[in-house]
């Protein structure tokens, strides 16, 4: 009988009880003792989706006060049935990459840096430029008088890393907003 | 997909054409290797590059990039001479019999009602003849010259391989070979399947390549069977449901047309999209529409949308009609060249990257410094985001100011995804977003929050939209989601959510953000997008369908068309893959399309019930640009003529011309090189998010550029050297790769090289290199306007000194 670690732990209880465990030929205080040093011991785990293609592999995060420590593929999910290509392997590094943005910044016209400044500043801020901009250049009837009641001054671009619901709720600002020129990655 | 990733498995020929599945979708690909080993199926891959996808495939057919309607159109024309074709499938369950007017022409190229100054066709000449009663005439003999099968014959006729191997150079003992494989699935016992990708949409004849896959599964009668079906691999993570939920200027959520300037009011606009059907097997679904419109106007704007005020569809904006090439197109296309020109003021751009992954970069990039603002939701920076800072800006110069929101990574939030295969999977949350950043929802939520209250408590212009919206004060996917699959808002049954499509009403009673996800969460079962069980019924289990995990659009039917996998009686083709069948009284193993009994029956109802007539549409009006798949080349060509008319290019193609945007003209010698770009497995498409995981960026560091050893030759280049690719736009230096995965093509007799390039380099992660799409152009496709990627024309050289490359 083969089995790897996760059905392992999944037959076992994660190690609960040792009651089966004479019929599947381990040793069990073996496994538990190297359990101890993994370090996804003690670890919540938690289902998420890889956000690449939409093959839609499913990954098991372990998480462990307030951080993923590992990912892994997840079995349960019939299309990948546990496997990850090399992108989907690398979910641990980029999910904690130190590379991504943290803050909202701003930069000024004509500026040559990054300033760091609170969401409420910015979104103020952005919420006066979104009101003027529409409020000026809204088409109420187009050159054949034909009402049109839209906004040709202002676009949204994507985009298919938003879940259904976030796609869903930026589609109903911008078209209650009046904006018509509205694009996203399913067309390049 | 009209199927879904399992079930390539049940396949006898899998046909992958414009794409790279073993590279681009790794973990699909075993579903292909097992319906290889398991079941003996060949493996065909068409492309025009040998890849680990070829590698796995008993036949790789190297086609010139661009050619794909005259391979495909020779084997519309093998299938049919060689009587291959399934012919009671396409007797009772296509419109082959159909009739079409006697105005109908094809000469040279173009089809009846062409007019060069608006480059649209009046169709009126390609549309079927009516009876008395408003049926079309049909001729179920097929002998009937002008019946679709026979037009079909004729049109096809011309595709002989002689000349389909003079366009694509291969070879026409590869093309018999290929085609007699996946044509003996016309046998009612077999299936084959067709997957394609960006390798065939990324052209201005993309929607036309995807129309030869559905002329030929129909003839074969692959549609609706398991093993079967036409199959794009999509590539984006969430592409599938961020098109169903309409981020697009085309359409509003669930494929409801946008209203247009001449449709004033909610009358005109159901008279103009809702379909009319007098055949008494048709379904016609979408007759349905109106429901679903009046549907979404009450999710947008609750109780402020009722019958009085045409439910606010007036406040919906009115896109212009489309009257040329042009005009009523807001896509990225026209997005970046009214920004370029200064017409636009200001927007967004969320996790979306175009200054790296739209063609003519260039143009791009100099577009975004004439905005007056822009706000972005990002995780990582990337070259849209710093644009104003990237090669030969300065920033002093530019106007632009930037607003960016860090925006959480997906284990950071819950919510729900589609995968290709139209499954609704629920992800969970697994930690706090790092740092200050948030999940876009919340972030679009805070946004319109404040602009409301700006409208509130200063008025403006047009304020009742935004006042009057039915709007969220923080984000709880689970709300988003229930007010997606919809409620019903009046009535005895207040205040419950939807079951399905079938509670859907046009009185106002009903509410829902996307009639398609009506069924997703239900008071009885809960959110079923978190279903992850297995169980399955023996039926179910023989084809690797399963219907409790998770759930699929439309009403968890996991393969489209399943009524067509059956015959009149409703008994399958192939017993031994049983999708569907009639037990007498009733559908066992998948969600039949529609609940109706066999045609056969009385009530019964034909397959295709998402058009007018029910039937798959052999031959088809609703396009831009023709009633059949005619080969056009590429806007930018390596030949002056192609031999089966003098039209030489698409006559609708959507194409920019002057300022930033040249063109070389067809066989220009200073860009006699093809360029094909595509993805990596290592990176994502643009590349912003896996340059930054090291191990990746390890794996593929630079940019490189494959050729083929016989033009290395000729251009002096050796493996590993720096070298410059040029076209009439752009400039990018590249690390040569010297390989036999590309061949030259022998075409009309001379040699023609093609070159391919990844577009994952950008210059925010210095020495890797820069934008490949510096080099391609804004010509796309006249029914989507994607644009053509896949084939422009270039030149290559040794490079003398390097800036862009380490």
């Amino acid at each position: 009988m083969k089995l790897t670690r996760r059905e392992l732990l999944k037959i076992t209880g994660a190690g609960a009880g040792a009651i089966a465990l004479g019929g599947i030929g381990y040793n069990y205080l073996v496994m538990e003792s190297y359990a101890k040093k993994l370090k996804i011991k003690g670890a919540r785990e938690v289902i998420s989706i890889c956000p690449f293609c939409s093959v839609s592999c499913h990954f098991i995060a372990h998480v462990r006060n307030g951080k993923v420590v590992s990912t892994e593929g997840d079995p349960g999910y019939p299309v990948s049935e546990g496997a990850l290509c090399a992108k989907g392997s690398t979910m641990l590094s980029m999910i904690n990459s130190d590379h991504r943005l943290v803050k909202p910044l701003y930069r000024a016209p004509f500026s040559e840096k990054w300033e760091e400044k609170s969401w409420s500043w910015m979104i103020d801020k952005l919420a006066r430029r979104i009101k003027e901009t529409r409020d000026k250049n809204f088409i109420a009837k187009n050159e054949s008088g034909q009402v049109v009641n839209r906004v040709d001054a202002l676009f949204h671009m994507g985009s298919s890393q938003m879940s259904n619901e976030e796609a869903s709720i930026v589609v109903q600002a911008m078209r209650a907003m009046g904006i018509v020129h509205i694009d996203h990655q399913a067309r390049i | 997909m009209t199927n879904h990733w399992i079930d390539i498995k049940n396949t006898d020929v899998c046909l992958i054409i414009g794409s790279n599945a073993a590279e681009h979708h790794p973990i699909c690909f075993k579903w292909v290797l097992k319906a290889k080993e398991e079941r003996g199926a060949k493996i065909i891959h068409v492309d025009p590059k040998f890849s680990r996808t070829s590698a796995r495939s008993d036949f790789h057919v190297p086609l010139r990039s661009g050619t794909d309607i005259a391979f495909m159109g020779g084997m519309i024309r093998y299938v049919l001479e060689e009587n291959k074709y399934f012919h009671e499938f396409v007797n009772d369950y296509t419109n082959a019999s159909f009739i079409v007017n006697d105005r109908y022409t094809f000469n040279n190229g173009l089809f009846g009602g062409y007019n060069p100054a608006t480059k649209l066709y009046d169709k009126s000449t390609w549309q079927f003849e009516m009876d008395e009663q408003g049926k079309v005439r049909r001729d179920p003999t097929l002998r009937h010259p002008r019946c679709v099968l026979q037009l079909l014959k004729k049109h096809y006729s011309r595709y002989t391989p002689a000349r389909v191997s003079e366009i694509t150079g291969v070879q026409q003992e590869t093309l018999l070979k290929v085609y007699k494989a996946f044509s003996e699935t016309g046998k009612p016992d077999k299936a084959g399947t067709i997957l394609y990708a960006l390798g065939w949409t990324q052209h201005t004849v993309g929607v036309q390549n995807i129309r030869t896959s559905g002329i030929i599964q129909l003839l074969l009668g692959n549609m609706g069977i398991a093993g079967g079906g036409i199959n794009a691999l999509r590539g984006e993570p969430n592409v599938q449901g961020t098109t169903d939920h309409a981020i697009l200027y085309n359409v509003l959520p669930g494929y409801l047309p946008v209203p247009r300037a001449n449709m004033p009011t909610l009358a005109e606009y159901n008279k103009m999209t809702t379909p009319v059907s007098k055949e008494p097997n048709s379904i016609n679904w979408w007759q349905n529409r109106p429901k679903y419109m009046v549907s979404l106007l009450k999710a947008y704007f609750g109780d402020y949308a009722h019958r009085e005020n045409d439910f606010g569809y007036s406040w919906l904006p009115k896109a212009e009609i489309v009257k040329n090439e042009h005009d009523g197109d807001y896509s990225y296309i026209y997005l970046f060249d009214k920004m370029f020109n200064g017409e636009l003021k200001g927007g967004s751009i969320w996790a979306t990257n175009p200054a790296q992954s739209l063609p003519n970069s260039n143009k791009v990039r100099k577009a975004l410094s004439n905005l007056d603002f822009l706000y972005i939701s990002e995780i990582h920076a990337n070259e849209t985001t710093d644009f104003w800072r990237g090669p030969g800006m300065n920033p002093k110069e530019v106007k632009t100011e930037v607003f960016l929101f860090p925006s959480c990574h997906r284990a950071e939030k819950e919510g729900s995804i589609s995968n290709s295969g139209r499954w609704i999977l629920w992800h969970n949350k697994a930690v706090n977003p790092m740092g200050d950043s948030k999940p876009m929802g919340q972030i679009m939520i805070d946004i319109m929050n404040k602009v409301k209250k700006l409208y509130e408590k200063e008025g403006g212009v047009f304020s009742e939209p935004i006042n009057k919206l039915n709007w969220y004060k923080k984000y709880e996917p689970e709300v988003v989601a229930k007010r997606i699959n919809g409620t019903f808002v009046s009535g005895d049954n207040k205040g419950k959510l939807l079951t399905g499509f079938l509670d859907f009403s046009g009185d106002g009673s009903t509410a829902s953000l996307n009639w398609l996800y009506a069924g997703t969460i239900t008071d009885k079962d809960g959110n079923r997008l978190k279903r992850r069980s297995l169980e399955q019924t023996p039926l179910q289990a023989a084809i690797g369908l399963f219907p409790n995990f998770a759930w699929a659009w439309p009403m968890n039917r996991r393969i489209l068309y399943n009524r067509a996998s059956v015959n009149k009686d409703g008994q399958p083709w192939d017993p031994s893959r049983t999708v569907i069948r009639w037990d007498g009284s009733n559908w066992e193993g998948d969600v039949p399309d529609g609940g109706a009994p066999p045609l056969s029956h009385e009530g019964g109802k034909s397959p295709f019930i998402m058009l007018k007539d029910g039937l798959g549409q052999l031959y088809g009006t609703g396009l831009v640009d023709g009633p059949l798949p005619e080969h056009y080349e590429p806007v930018e060509t390596p030949v002056l003529n192609h031999g089966l008319s003098n039209q030489l290019t698409n006559p609708c193609a959507k194409i920019l011309f002057g300022g930033m945007d040249k063109i070389s003209p067809p066989g220009d010698p200073r860009y006699p090189v093809v360029l094909t770009t595509y993805s990596l497995t290592e990176h994502w498409c643009g590349g912003s998010e896996t340059r930054n995981v090291p191990s990746l960026l390890e794996a593929e560091p630079q940019l490189y550029v494959e050729i083929s050893h016989e033009l290395a030759k000729e251009k002096g280049i050796q493996n590993g050297d720096g070298v410059i690719v040029e076209s009439v736009r752009g400039r990018v230096e590249a690390v040569a790769m010297v390989t036999v995965r590309i061949k030259p093509f022998k075409i009309q007799g001379k040699t023609v090289h093609l070159i391919g390039m990844p577009f994952a380099f950008g210059w925010t992660k210095k020495g890797i290199g820069d934008a490949t799409n510096r080099l391609t152009l804004w010509a796309g496709d006249p029914n989507t306007s994607i644009p053509e990627y896949k084939a422009c024309c270039v030149n290559i050289r040794k490079a003398e000194t390097l800036t862009e490359l380490d």
